[in-house]
């Protein structure tokens, strides 16, 4: 069996905003510190993302890097069933996306991983 | 002044706080501009149902509210800031006479009030399609569909002007800026413009006073509304508006008034500079193409953040269109459900409605059942709630959407039935039966610039 591995909550590391970009949603994640910034990059890809988010409908995430910022963009095309006026859920304009992303849990590297990072 | 100029927001949406104008000039009087914002998206759809039923209307006359709890202030004390608005929205020219005719009631006179129009181009793009030529631009920016579709249930279609019509009323002596579609930032754009004679191929100064407008636009999400941590946001209840210095330079400094409620720091202010933004490395804005990637945010304390960094490039010689179509109708209704099994219960509850609908032909197109508190709010927390699916209460909402209005209305007269043949322990039904609303449909696309023209002009008669 494999060592457990130290997770931590997305939250705790990073905030995040999201609302509605035409059809599609977006989610700003804003890392808490400059090594919160460098996990997420690694960490926090598209694909990780748009598996998070299957059940929305999202399919094609892109993510944008702002490293000037510790920041990332998600763009969550078909996240909103419709978007805008003509979606019916609750969250039309997907307001509550980033709330969900916080609650991800995500591995930390590990002391091995660590090492390498520092050779 | 000092070399800074102060631009103010006192309004976010059509649907802020009324009173925000008034408070933010006593609070802060040596502000020189107040922009207020009330058109999101499909607001002039919205708008036009108005102006069918009263040619008269067909603007957001929550302004006027807004101007008669400012009037006052302005007359009172030494308030000089001129004011910018698109609460004109389809009828610039009502609003602008309507907004008028509260300062003359207060006697707040000689304020001059400019009206900017030509962001209406229904007419043009209805003549266009009909004729068949030069299409292409008017197709739908995301799915590229024709809009032939849509062409016989189009209700509005206004370009987002840019700063420049309201430079021109600034700099002939106009106190009042009242404006129809213009996009969001160049509220903020234009009286930078104005002040510091900048020329619009100024493009880094101009991306810089975007930047501005994009991180006031929304009010109070840009000192600590619906921030992460609004949970340690201090005196909630008397949040302050955001204010955005400016200097000759571009560079910013986000703030608010002192002594208000709310946070304005380094955080707050990166998660609004993200707020609904595309590529970041092309915000589009018809004043600029900004690049966020050169930003640099620093917290100078004491709800103080300054942004710098901003690099522009020339717009696209295209206007963005925002088009609006009329789509058939919708409701929503809720019931909440409490007992054991809540969550299998309002699904239950939502099969039946289905069922007779179906049993009269009324199948709506669009079905969506949540079950809310328990996990469907956003379509991953049920995954998030280990409890989800055993709740002991859920609100229950059904919505439903479809081309034929009869078929929404029997569906609004099939939820409450529910409340006596449903599971024991529904409740909540005061609201009675759910309404219904015609949809409206978002048709965003472009147009030449060439084709549009970007007026302005002054009223006559003084305030």
């Amino acid at each position: 069996m494999s060592e457990p591995t130290r997770q931590v909550r997305l939250g705790d590391i990073a905030v995040a905003r999201s609302g509605d970009k035409g059809d599609s949603a977006n989610i700003g994640v804003i890392a808490r510190t400059p090594a919160a910034y460098d996990l997420l990059r690694d960490r926090l890809t598209a694909q990780a993302v748009e598996r998070y988010f299957a059940a929305t409908g999202v399919v094609g995430v892109v993510r944008y890097e702002l490293p000037n910022l510790g920041a990332l963009n998600f763009i969550l095309p078909g996240a909103l069933a419709g978007g805008g006026s003509r979606s019916l859920r609750i969250d039309a304009q997907g307001k509550a996306l980033g709330q969900a992303l916080l609650e991800m849990v995500i591995d930390l590297p590990d002391e091995r991983d660590g090492r390498d990072a520092e050779r | 002044m000092d070399g800074v100029l102060r631009v103010g927001n006192a309004g976010g949406f059509w649907g802020d706080r009324i009173d925000a104008a008034a408070e933010l000039v006593r609070q802060q009087p040596d502000l020189d501009y107040l922009t207020i914002d009330y058109l999101a998206e499909v607001s002039m759809s919205i708008l036009a149902r108005q102006r069918d039923g009263d040619p008269g209307r067909g603007y957001a006359a929550d302004f006027l509210e807004s101007l008669r709890l400012l009037a006052p202030a302005w007359k009172a004390t030494s308030f000089r800031a001129k004011l910018i608005t698109n609460a004109g929205g389809l009828n610039p020219m009502g609003c602008a006479r309507a907004a008028g005719q509260v300062l003359r009631d207060y006697g707040c006179d000689g304020r001059r009030i400019a009206v900017v129009t030509g962001d209406d181009v229904l007419e043009l793009i209805r003549s266009r399609a009909a004729s068949g030529a030069n299409c292409d631009i008017l197709k739908h920016l995301e799915t590229g569909e024709s809009i032939e579709k849509v062409l016989p249930d189009l209700v509005t279609a206004n370009v987002y002007l840019g700063a420049m019509p309201i430079v021109e009323a600034l700099r002939s002596g106009a106190d009042i800026v009242i404006t129809g579609r213009v996009a969001d930032p160049s509220l903020t754009v234009a009286p930078c413009i104005a002040h510091f004679g900048w020329s619009d191929g100024d493009y880094d100064r101009i991306a810089a006073a975007t930047v501005a407008g994009h991180l006031i636009e929304c009010g109070t999400q840009a000192t600590g509304g619906i921030s992460t941590d609004w949970l340690s946001v201090p005196d909630r209840a008397h949040i302050g508006f955001p204010i955005v210095q400016v200097d000759d330079r571009g560079i910013l400094v986000v703030a608010k008034p002192k002594a208000t409620g709310g946070r304005v720091d380094e955080l707050t202010v990166k998660e609004q500079l993200l707020y609904e933004i595309g590529d970041p490395a092309r915000y589009l804005s018809p004043d600029a193409t900004v690049s966020f990637l050169g930003l640099a945010v620093e917290d100078l304390g004491g709800d103080r953040v300054r942004v710098s960094g901003a690099a522009g490039s020339p717009s696209p010689d295209t206007y963005k269109v925002s088009a609006t179509y009329r789509a058939g109708y919708r409701a929503s209704g809720v019931l909440t459900i409490c007992g054991r099994d809540a969550r299998i219960k309002g699904q239950a509850c939502a099969e039946i409605v289905h069922q007779r609908l179906a049993g009269k032909g009324m199948s709506p197109q669009g079905w969506q059942v949540e079950c809310l508190g328990a996990g469907d709010a956003v379509p991953v927390a049920r995954s998030l709630l280990p409890a989800a699916d055993s709740s002991f209460e859920t609100v229950l909402r059904i919505s439903v959407r479809d081309p034929r209005r009869e078929a929404v209305e029997r569906f609004a007269r099939e939820l409450m039935p529910l409340v006596t043949a449903g599971p024991q322990g529904v409740t909540g039904y005061a609201e009675g039966r759910p309404r219904v609303h015609e949809v409206f449909g978002y048709w965003p696309c472009l147009i030449e610039r060439s084709a549009v023209q970007a007026r302005w002009e002054m009223l006559e008669e003084t305030a």
